[in-house]
């Protein structure tokens, strides 16, 4: 009977948990451990890293220690099944040789009945060697200034939907995953319920991936909102239409694309580049400048067409604009179809920045909220600006607070920013009643 | 296919520990949404709010459960007020957005390893219940009817959380009867006509905020207690998206809505699973097609849908009044 309860407890927060369980190795017999490598390929060589102390913490106090062999080997038998923190000492790895992700220094990791858990600590050129405050704060306002700019590619999109509809559209984090499974899918060849056709190259798998997601947002549009909209439903209520799409739609993900966290196969471990003391990936790099080039273009493309002519008159004021001889549902199309290639666009780069996974998009769906309230709802300008400064923030607030904290002072700032400024830095003050 | 055991299952679903404390978050957020039309999205906050007020006082700081109760109804209160301070004023997807990053502040604040020591990480808090269980007049012995039951332990905390959700139904009852009831309903339909007629639409809404809140927070100390262990992703924002379905299967703005709601929900949900697995069991539904282990993902996507349909196509559940949903504020 208590099994059954246990169960629903079990179901209700399934997802993640059943699923950090599905990435484990088969089960060996004979109690559990936790076990790793600790090596780095170097020219197709495997150079290991042996006499690196590895620190193993769990439930009921249990602490262990292991260094690694000569193999670079290390492994610590663990009392039973739960959930581990397994952490590494990197002041013995040698110069130069670091974490290539710093913030990973220490990972939870579940462990399963009877089950020797592999766990791995990617080491590589040390990213980071600069510690002087200063190269610190460039290196990490790079970063927020990337993440900023993919967050602004979906923002924009999220604020013109609001402006023209009046949508608070929660589906808006599905559209930025989507372009990137897409692309995962395509460029792997590995699409859910098709033969396997070998895989595609990156940027074909990409444009193909974008013009699915833009496909997409004009489906949603036809068959889901347009419809809503002539029937007069409420904009509540089509919020929260789109709340359960989005769940609708994560899970979905979720069941096609499994739990893992996974990265495009041609970007795997892509080098560093020093500009000053900034080093990011060539993929950084040219992902900025594909999004700035984007986002350039949009806002040209809503200063001087005529479609953007009058998407802005929509977003001013529909009943006018329809008036004037604007067709309103067009520009509605066309928003939604440019605003879901928009989102899948930052969904394909979110992906080289950090992985893809099922809920990539939802994961930053609250902050793109946060961007485009501090920059004024339903403003495209509004949103670009508000973008970057919360990427900026989000990644620079990291010097002084601990990274995992990170988001919540961003939200704080949302909190904030509706205290003192509620139409945002660019919004008008009538909107807000 | 074992039918008995998935109805069985079903059966004991619609009165199990999940039913009670949903039922309760989707009361607190009838106030809210219901009656007041304020869209709080925040509503799995006030339940992480009570359950952990009540598990840190107890198991980290080592001093009596009613302190711990006390504390958790003081943390919702205070969570309602700091919520609605800056957001009241605003339009209704303010206040939307405002709540849910509250409600992930909090989440992540829990779940962080700075704060591991006081409030557990991911792990959250256990040990914790021992002293309701003192509590417990049922004697040690297994309630059944047949295959249908409940243990001792289960008896009891249904048997307080159930009481909890009539009372709760009582106060809102008499709440929404009283004249000031009837204000909270005229805000929701025309705020700017309330204000004219010379009442602090301001202070209404932040006393229905509380309230609310509080109602709601109730289903964090009955799961605390129930599975005497909480973890702080049990309070994401599925939590809330799943009190809204039920508060709208049910039908937002009646008294019952709620409890019949959540009663309806869990019996489709645990229809869903133990289905889905007998089938996949007997052989029913190829393994390539759904493991096992994907079953979980089906309830989130039948929940998604039922959400869809019945915004588009009964937005007032199945006892609501459709003049009565606040959804075409704005």
């Amino acid at each position: 009977m208590r099994k059954r309860v246990a169960f629903f407890l079990a179901a209700l927060v399934s997802a993640l948990v059943v699923v950090l369980g599905m990435g484990a190795s088969a089960a060996q017999a004979d109690g559990e451990s936790i076990f790793g490598f600790l090596f780095q390929t170097k020219k197709a060589e495997r150079v290991a890293y042996p006499g690196v102390q590895i620190t193993v913490k769990g439930p009921k106090g249990f602490s262990d220690k292991a260094t690694s062999d000569k193999t670079g080997k290390w492994s610590v038998d663990v009392p039973g099944p739960g959930t581990y923190t397994v952490s590494i000492d990197t002041k013995a790895l040698p110069k130069g040789v670091n974490l290539t992700d710093e913030s990973k220094k220490s990972l939870k990791v579940p462990v399963l009945v009877d089950q020797d858990k592999p766990v791995l600590f990617p080491l590589g050129k040390s990213t980071r060697v600069v510690e002087s405050k200063w190269s610190q704060a460039a290196q990490l306002i790079a970063e927020g200034f990337r993440f900023g700019l993919i967050m602004a590619l979906a923002a924009v999109g999220l604020s013109l939907i609001f402006g023209t509809t009046g949508l608070t559209n929660f589906a808006h984090g599905e559209l930025v995953t989507l372009g990137a499974l897409l692309t995962w899918w395509i460029s792997t060849g590995n699409l859910p319920f098709l033969p396997d056709f070998g895989g595609l190259q990156f940027f074909p798998a990409a444009a193909i991936a974008l013009v699915l997601c833009g496909l997409f947002g004009w489906a949603n549009d036809a068959w889901l909102w347009a419809p809503l909209r002539r029937r007069g439903t409420g904009l509540i209520a089509a919020m929260i239409v789109s709340i359960g799409l989005g769940i609708f739609l994560r899970y979905f993900y979720l069941y096609l694309f499994t739990g893992n966290t996974r990265q495009y196969p041609d970007y795997q471990g892509a080098k560093g580049i020093d500009i000053g003391p900034i080093s990011l990936a060539s993929v950084d790099y040219w992902s900025m400048a594909v999004a700035i080039v984007v986002l350039l273009g949009t806002i040209l493309a809503l200063q001087k067409t005529r479609i953007g002519k009058a998407t802005r008159a929509v977003s001013d004021n529909p009943a006018l604009a329809a008036a004037s001889g604007i067709d309103v549902d067009t520009v509605i199309r066309v928003v939604w179809i440019s605003g879901a290639m928009l989102a899948g666009l930052a969904g394909v780069l979110l992906g080289l920045a950090q992985g893809i996974n099922f809920q990539m998009g939802f994961q930053i769906l609250l902050l793109i909220f946060a961007a485009v309230t501090l920059g004024g709802l339903g403003t495209a300008y509004g949103a670009l600006v508000g973008s970057i400064v919360v990427g900026m923030f989000i990644s620079v607030s990291t010097l002084w607070i601990p990274v995992e904290l990170k988001n919540v002072g961003a939200l704080g700032i949302l909190i904030v920013i509706l205290l003192v400024r509620p139409q945002g830095i660019l919004g008008r003050a009538q909107r807000v009643g | 296919m074992d039918w008995s055991r998935i109805i069985i299952n079903a059966l004991e679903a619609s009165i199990g520990l999940q039913t009670v404390v949903f039922a309760l978050a989707a009361i607190g957020l009838n106030v809210h949404f219901g009656y007041t039309g304020l869209l709080n999205f925040g509503q799995s906050g006030f339940l992480a709010v009570a359950a952990y007020g009540l598990a840190v006082t107890v198991a980290t700081f080592d001093l009596p459960m009613w302190l711990g109760i006390l504390i958790g109804l003081a943390g919702a209160v205070v969570l309602a007020l700091l919520l609605g301070i800056p957001t009241l004023r605003l339009r209704a997807d303010y206040l939307a957005i405002v709540t849910i990053a509250a409600a992930e502040i909090i989440r992540l604040t829990v779940r962080s390893v700075t704060f591991e020591s006081t409030f557990g990480g991911s792990d959250g808090r256990q040990a914790f219940a021992g002293g309701f269980y003192d509590l417990n007049p049922y004697p040690v012995h297994e309630y059944n009817i047949g295959n249908f039951g409940f243990n001792e332990r289960q008896m009891w905390i249904l048997t307080v959380g159930w009481i909890l959700v009539a009372l709760s139904c009582l106060v809102v009852y008499l709440l929404m009867r009283s004249p000031w009831g009837r204000v909270l309903k005229a805000i929701r339909e025309d705020e700017d006509a309330v204000r004219s007629l010379g009442k602090n639409v301001y202070a209404y809404k932040m006393q229905s905020l509380i309230i609310g809140g509080v109602l709601g927070c109730l289903g964090g100390f009955v799961y605390a207690l129930g599975q005497a262990s909480i973890q702080p992703d049990i309070f994401g924002t599925d939590t809330t998206f799943f009190a809204y379905t039920i508060l709208i299967l049910g039908g937002a703005a009646r008294v019952g809505g709620p409890v019949v709601g959540a009663m309806i929900f869990w019996v489709i949900l645990s229809l869903s699973d133990n289905i889905l697995n007998e089938a996949i069991d007997a052989g029913y539904i190829s393994k390539s097609v759904i493991s096992t282990t994907q079953v979980g993902q089906f309830r989130f996507m039948i929940v998604g849908l039922l959400l869809m349909l019945l915004m588009i196509f009964r937005p007032q559940g199945i006892f609501g009044d459709r003049r009565e949903i606040a959804l075409d504020a704005r």
